[in-house]
C-alpha cells in the first residue's frame, strides 16, 4: 500500500506545522506500557509532551450490536469481556440493569454473594493496578509479581465458585448462578485475613520510597472541578478529592449495611491515585470481613420469568461502583426477547477523556504513568 | 433521589417531558440554554454527564390487539415515524442526586444534527464521538469530531439498524493474500450477476 492511499490517522506530518524541534511519535499500540493496544500520538518539544491524541479501536468488536441480535441472558458471558479483569462487577452490573427494568427481588444470600465476588473482584484489579504502575514507574518486575501472587490466590477462588478464573459468567438476572462449594467460605476467610499483610509488606516498601514520591506526586493533577467536568468516576475521582462512591450514594445491593469509609485524595496526582487504591483494598477487606461474618442461608435466586420480555418502550439505566470507575448498561426494551439498544457506559474509556489534558506539559514518562494511574482495560475501551 | 422536572418545565414551558421514559425531550437549538441553566441551579447542579447513547428508531408500523366497546377484537395500526434519539444521562455529584434523562430528538435519519455540549461537559468528548461514529449522528460545536472505534475512512455506521456487514473484504484495513483473493471472486460474483 502506497502512502497516499493510507487512512489519515490523528494528525499527520506536515511541513507547515512541524517546528524545528517539534517530533512527532506514535506511541503504541504494541508498547508495553499502553496496556494493551492503545496508541498515544504524541508531539515532543524535547522530551516534554507539547500535544497528545489518544486513537483507540484496535479491539473494536461491537459489543453493542452483537448484544441486539441476541436474548437478553445470552449477553451476561459476553460481559465478562468487557472489563476483562473484573468479569463479577460486568456480570452485576448487567443483571442488575435488568433486574431494575423487570422489578425481580434478589434474595439475600445471592446479595451477600455478590457483594463478596464484587469486593473480591476489587482487591484483584487494584493489586494488578498497583502492580503494574510500579512497573511503568521502573522497578520492573518483582512489586509486580508479588501483587501477581495475591490476584493469583482469589483467582483459584473464582476458578472453584464458577468454574474459570476471569471469565466467570457468574450472575445471573435475579441472583447468582450456583451456590458457594463447600470450604469455599474458609479458604476465602484464610486469603482475606492474610491480604492485610501483603498490603503492610507493600506499604512499607513503596509508600516512602523516594523514587515513588519524585516520580508521581504532582504529576498529571487533576482538580476535583476539572474531574467532574471531565466524568472522571471511580478511585480517580476519589484521588481529586470529590466524595462520590455509588455504593454510598445508590447503594445498590445491599451497601448500606455495611460499614466502611470512602478513601478521598487531597492532591489530584498520580501517587494520590496509587494511594487511593491502597486504601480502598482496605475498605474492601472490611466489607468482605462482614459479609462473610453475616452470610445468611437461603435461596440464590429469586423468582424470575422464564423469557423475559420487558414491554415495549422501557428504558432503564443501572449503574455500579466497578473498580475502574461508574459502570453502566444503558437498554432499551422493544416488547421482543432481544434488547432494543443495549450501550455500555465503559469507566476506563470515558476516564481516558482527560488524558490529553493531563499529560501537556509534562515528560514523554510521565505520561507513562499518568496513563497507568487511569487504569484502563482496552476490551472495554474499544469493546 | 429523583429531580423535580416540574421547576424545569416552568422555567422551559415548550419543552416536553415524556412519562413513559420519564425523560425530557429537548429540541437541538434549545440544549445549550436548558443545560447551562441546570448546571448552574442551586438546587440541582447537574454537573455530572454520566453516560451519552445514541438510539436509532427506523419508521416502522406497530400493530396492537385490543378489544373495542362491542367486545371483539381489533387490530390497530399506528405509525412510527423515523427518528434519532441521542440520550444524556445527568447526575449531580455535589447534591448526589439523579438521574436526569434528557434527549435531543431529530426527526430525520438522513444528516440528522444535534447540539454538542461537549463545551459545557468536557466529559461528552469520547462519547459524543462515539455516537458521530457508530450512529451518523452530527453534533455542532464539537471541538474534534473524528471517528473514533472505526478506521477514518470506513463509510458506514454500524450501529444503524439497517446496516448489513459488507458481503466482501474491501473495507479490511490491510488485506492480505487470502483476503484480496476473496474479494476480487466476489467482484467477479457481482459483475456476474449484473450482466
Amino acid at each position: 500500500m502506497s502512502t497516499e492511499t493510507m487512512p489519515a490517522r490523528g494528525f499527520n506530518l506536515s511541513k507547515d506545522d512541524l517546528g524545528a524541534d517539534i517530533l512527532e511519535i506514535a506511541m503504541g499500540p504494541h508498547h508495553p506500557s499502553t496496556h494493551g493496544v492503545f496508541r498515544m500520538d504524541l508531539k515532543l518539544d524535547g522530551e516534554t509532551v507539547v500535544d497528545l491524541k489518544p486513537i483507540f479501536g484496535y479491539l473494536h468488536r461491537n459489543h453493542e450490536k452483537l448484544a441486539e441480535d441476541i436474548p437478553y441472558p445470552g449477553s451476561m458471558p459476553f460481559t465478562d469481556r468487557l472489563d476483562y479483569l473484573c468479569g463479577m462487577t460486568n456480570n452485576w452490573a448487567y443483571a442488575l440493569s435488568l433486574e431494575k427494568m423487570l422489578e425481580v427481588e434478589v434474595p439475600e444470600r445471592a446479595q451477600y454473594i455478590r457483594i463478596i465476588c464484587a469486593e473480591l473482584t476489587r482487591l484483584v484489579n487494584h493489586c494488578l493496578l498497583i502492580g503494574f504502575f510500579i512497573n511503568d514507574l521502573g522497578a520492573l518486575g518483582t512489586p509486580l509479581l508479588y501483587a501477581l501472587r495475591e490476584r493469583e490466590k482469589i483467582l483459584d477462588l473464582f476458578e472453584t465458585l464458577s468454574g474459570a478464573r476471569m471469565m466467570v459468567n457468574y450472575m445471573r438476572f435475579g441472583g447468582v448462578r450456583c451456590d458457594l462449594p463447600d470450604g469455599w467460605l474458609e479458604e476465602c476467610k484464610r486469603i482475606v485475613d492474610k491480604f492485610p499483610a501483603f498490603l503492610d509488606e507493600y506499604e512499607t516498601l513503596l509508600n516512602e520510597n523516594e523514587i515513588v514520591i519524585t516520580r508521581s506526586q504532582n504529576v498529571g493533577v487533576l482538580t476535583a472541578e476539572e474531574a467532574t467536568n471531565f466524568s472522571i468516576t471511580g478511585p480517580m475521582l476519589r484521588a481529586s478529592g470529590v466524595n462520590y462512591d455509588l455504593r454510598k450514594v445508590d447503594k445498590y445491593g445491599i451497601y448500606d449495611r455495611f460499614d466502611f469509609k470512602v478513601p478521598l485524595g487531597a492532591h489530584g496526582d498520580c501517587y494520590d491515585r496509587f494511594m487511593i487504591r491502597m486504601l480502598e483494598m482496605r475498605e474492601s477487606i472490611k466489607i468482605l470481613n462482614q459479609a462473610m461474618k453475616d452470610l445468611p442461608d437461603g435461596d440464590i435466586i429469586g423468582k424470575v420469568p422464564r423469557v423475559f420480555k420487558p414491554a415495549a418502550g422501557t428504558e432503564v439505566y443501572g449503574r455500579i461502583e466497578s473498580p475502574k470507575g461508574e459502570l453502566g448498561f444503558y437498554l432499551v426494551a422493544d416488547g421482543s426477547t432481544n434488547p432494543y439498544r443495549f450501550k455500555v457506559r465503559p469507566p476506563s474509556f470515558i476516564n481516558l477523556t482527560a488524558l490529553r489534558h493531563m499529560c501537556i506539559g509534562h515528560k514523554v514518562a510521565d505520561a507513562v504513568i499518568i496513563l497507568g494511574s487511569i487504569d484502563i482495560v482496552l476490551g472495554e475501551v474499544d469493546r | 433521589m429523583e429531580i423535580n422536572h416540574e421547576a424545569i418545565l416552568t422555567q422551559f414551558p415548550d419543552l416536553e417531558w415524556e412519562e413513559d421514559t420519564q425523560s425530557l425531550i429537548v429540541p437541538p437549538e434549545k440544549a445549550v440554554e436548558v443545560v447551562t441553566w441546570l448546571k448552574e441551579h442551586p438546587e440541582m447542579r447537574l454537573d455530572f454527564l454520566s453516560c451519552v447513547s445514541g438510539v436509532d428508531y427506523p419508521a416502522k408500523e406497530v400493530k396492537t390487539k385490543a378489544r373495542n366497546e362491542e367486545g371483539k377484537m381489533e387490530i390497530t395500526v399506528t405509525q412510527h415515524p423515523e427518528k434519532m434519539e441521542v440520550v444524556y444521562h445527568f447526575y449531580s455529584m455535589e447534591k448526589k442526586i439523579g438521574p436526569l434523562v434528557l434527549k435531543q430528538r431529530v426527526m430525520s435519519r438522513e444528516n440528522s444534527t444535534v447540539t454538542s455540549l461537549t463545551p459545557i461537559y468536557r466529559g461528552a468528548d469520547l462519547m459524543e464521538r462515539e455516537v458521530f461514529d457508530l450512529f451518523g449522528i452530527n453534533f455542532t460545536d464539537h471541538p474534534d469530531l473524528r471517528r473514533i472505534l472505526m478506521w477514518d475512512n470506513f463509510e458506514h455506521h454500524p450501529m444503524r439498524k439497517d446496516y448489513t456487514p459488507p458481503n466482501d473484504y474491501d473495507y479490511e484495513p490491510t488485506p492480505h493474500d487470502d483476503v484480496i483473493e476473496r474479494a476480487q471472486e466476489r467482484e467477479k460474483e457481482r459483475e456476474g450477476q449484473e450482466a
